[in-house]
């Protein structure tokens, strides 16, 4: 009789523990997604402010606008056309160096101490500090090389920034390529060029893309090494048009021309003490926010895209 | 005759088929070439990094003794009665740093266990994306939130708190530090063989006892590269302590007072427009390389600690 009570009391215990242990799981599930939504609900709130600070801007007058001593006049119209400038130059110098490097290092590379040399730099040039880069900017570019405070430094500095991420983008695409494509374009007698241009290429392009979009993204937000080397924060012109009416029709000159990008003016703007500038800087961070979430936006979908639709 | 026989095929021009082999040899090699040169290029600016801190530095350290540097307790470069003492830098970084920290960490790797371990697929693929995204956004937009936005909250919560302050823009670098932590954290328990989850299974172990106790301490390799992770961007990050944390040096670690980092003062210089060459201008390479130094030493010691901890399977 008391062995039988003290069974059924035992009994109770494990079930109250299980149902405490249970319940444990639960509590930690509910605080894990917490903690997870902290930042999304830190990037809402965000935007909320952003845009209910700065809707009285939003108008055309405000991205057809040189910066001015007036707020309400004030506008980004040097702003982003030097963003998109610098953006140029920016994908013009990271793209086929970072796509270059890494089907080297995927498909070339000998496997020897050399090559684990270049992968450990691609990998700590990515822990780098932003405003370093700056400063290898201000002492290479604008002096070393006489290139000056221009569109070029800017966006030779961003290209060296966004290098790693490009070239790890393209390392990872090319690695999901099972080595049986490279084998059928061998036996059809192709070189290891063609074999890589017409197939591996060609198949990670996908991937190769979505790392471009990411890194070109980072690249229109950063403020620091542009800062570092020297951008002018107040610009009313426009660099030269880099499209011309007679022939060549191309001209280089925008390259070495001054400039501000839009993380800057905002940057300017936000550095005030008029609270009428704050709300210049809340319409442009809106702007900046909706520009980059498109571009990260676009780059996870294609990605998921991708994973989707390749069964190899 | 039989000299001309042997020296005929050598005379025979080669044919046009072989001749394109021969062309595509070359043209082979040069790409690989022109391939490596692009690979080269990360090794070219590690070193232009590197040299270029240093001698920009040494051209500093010619006017400011080493000692003064590492001990005196004024950083006024730019003032008349210039003291060079880089502490209270390095105070306002570490004390943001550590702000964040105290934020990232512990959200991230609960958001991380919980990820690896509870999370069903289908809220991983969403909750992945979204972090993604916050990861995606520009620091200056932070730096906004940080200044007009977190830092009038905690004035409501502590009214004399000045307008710019360390607390702030820490808890706002932390939550940007989140998804780094977490997603590299993630990976490294996602890493730990089923088997252990397994084992623990069957012992009766809950899904929470699991995650603490088997499968944190079998990734906690990973997860403490995720940390150091998190300690560099923390101490490298510029746009939101510019804005928000002041930019007045102050050798102090009250989260509530003002007071510049390094990357705040480099920014203050970057703007000011300095003469190539000025000691103002070499003190921001100075204060570059110091900033470089600490990131290397926290990889270092995170380097040991996982040593140490490592779990092999």
């Amino acid at each position: 009789m008391t062995t039988q009570a003290s069974v059924l009391a035992n009994l109770a215990e494990v079930r109250a523990m299980i149902r405490r242990h249970k319940r444990n799981d639960f509590i930690f599930s509910i605080i894990g997604l917490l903690a997870l939504m902290v930042g999304l609900l830190t990037l809402l709130i965000l935007f909320v402010d952003l845009v209910s600070d700065g809707y009285q801007r939003f108008n055309l007058e405000f991205l057809s606008n040189y910066p001015s001593r007036r707020a309400g006049n004030a506008g980004l119209l040097s702003a982003w056309v030097g963003s998109l400038l610098v953006m140029l130059v920016t994908f013009f110098s990271a793209v086929p160096m970072g796509v270059a490097a890494g089907v080297y290092l995927e498909e070339y590379a000998p496997k020897n101490w050399f090559s684990d040399l270049i992968e450990i730099n691609v990998t700590n040039l990515a822990g780098v500090p932003s405003i370093v880069y700056g400063l290898l900017a201000l002492s290479l570019f604008v002096y070393g090389l006489g290139l000056g405070e221009s569109i070029l430094t800017a966006g030779l500095t961003l290209g060296l920034l966004i290098l790693p991420i490009v070239i790890v983008a393209t390392r990872e695409s090319i690695r999901g390529i099972p080595v049986a494509i490279r084998e059928a374009a061998y036996a059809v007698g192709a070189t290891k060029w063609q074999v890589v241009f017409h197939h591996v290429l060609h198949y990670s392009s996908g991937g190769i893309l979505t790392g471009i979009i990411i890194g070109m993204a980072r690249a229109l937000g950063e403020t620091a090494p542009i800062i570092t080397i020297g951008a002018l924060t107040f610009i009313a012109f426009l660099p030269p048009s880099p499209i011309t009416e007679a022939a060549p029709f191309i001209n280089f000159e925008w390259l070495s021309s001054g400039f501000t990008v839009l993380p800057i003016q905002m940057f300017n703007w936000l550095s005030r003490p008029d609270h009428a500038f704050h709300i210049n800087a809340a319409a442009t961070g809106a702007l900046i926010i909706v520009v980059t979430l498109l571009m990260n936006g676009t780059a996870i979908w294609l990605r998921y895209r991708i994973r989707k639709n390749i069964k190899w | 005759m039989t000299t001309q026989v042997l020296q005929k095929p050598i005379d025979l021009p080669i044919s046009p088929r072989l001749a394109k082999n021969v062309r595509r040899h070359v043209l082979e090699r040069v790409i690989e070439f022109i391939l490596m040169l692009a690979a080269l290029s990360a090794v070219a600016t590690t070193i232009a990094i590197v040299v270029i801190l240093l001698y920009e530095s040494l051209s500093f350290f010619e006017h400011v003794s080493i000692i003064d540097f590492l001990t005196d307790t004024q950083w006024t470069p730019l003032f008349e009665d210039a003291h060079y003492g880089i502490l209270p830098l390095v105070s306002g970084t570490l004390t943001t740093s550590a702000i964040a920290l105290g934020v990232a960490i512990p959200l991230g790797t609960i958001g991380a266990i919980y990820l690896s371990e509870f999370a069903s697929h289908r809220t991983r693929e969403i909750v992945k994306p979204i972090l993604e995204l916050l990861v995606g956004v520009p620091t200056v937009v932070f730096g906004y939130f940080a200044l007009l936005f977190v830092t009038p909250l905690l004035q409501m919560i502590f009214p004399e708190l000045p307008g710019f302050n360390m607390l702030g823009p820490g808890i706002v670098m932390g939550i940007m530090i989140i998804p780094y932590i977490s997603s590299v954290a993630e990976d490294a328990m996602r890493a730990v063989p089923m088997s252990m989850r397994e084992g623990s299974y069957a012992m009766g172990a809950t899904r929470f006892q699991t995650a603490v106790r088997v499968v944190t301490p079998a990734a906690i390799s990973g997860i403490i590269a995720a940390y150091i992770l998190g300690i560099s961007r923390a101490v490298g990050e510029t746009m939101v302590v510019a804005l928000a944390a002041g930019q007045q040096p102050n050798l102090t670690f009250n989260p509530m007072e003002s007071a510049a980092t390094i990357t705040a003062y480099i920014v203050q210089v970057a703007m000011g427009d300095l003469p190539h060459g000025s000691i103002g201008y070499q003190s921001i390479f100075a204060a570059g390389l110091v900033l470089m130094l600490m990131t290397l030493v926290f990889n270092i010691l995170g380097h040991i600690t996982r040593k140490k901890f490592r779990e092999t399977y």
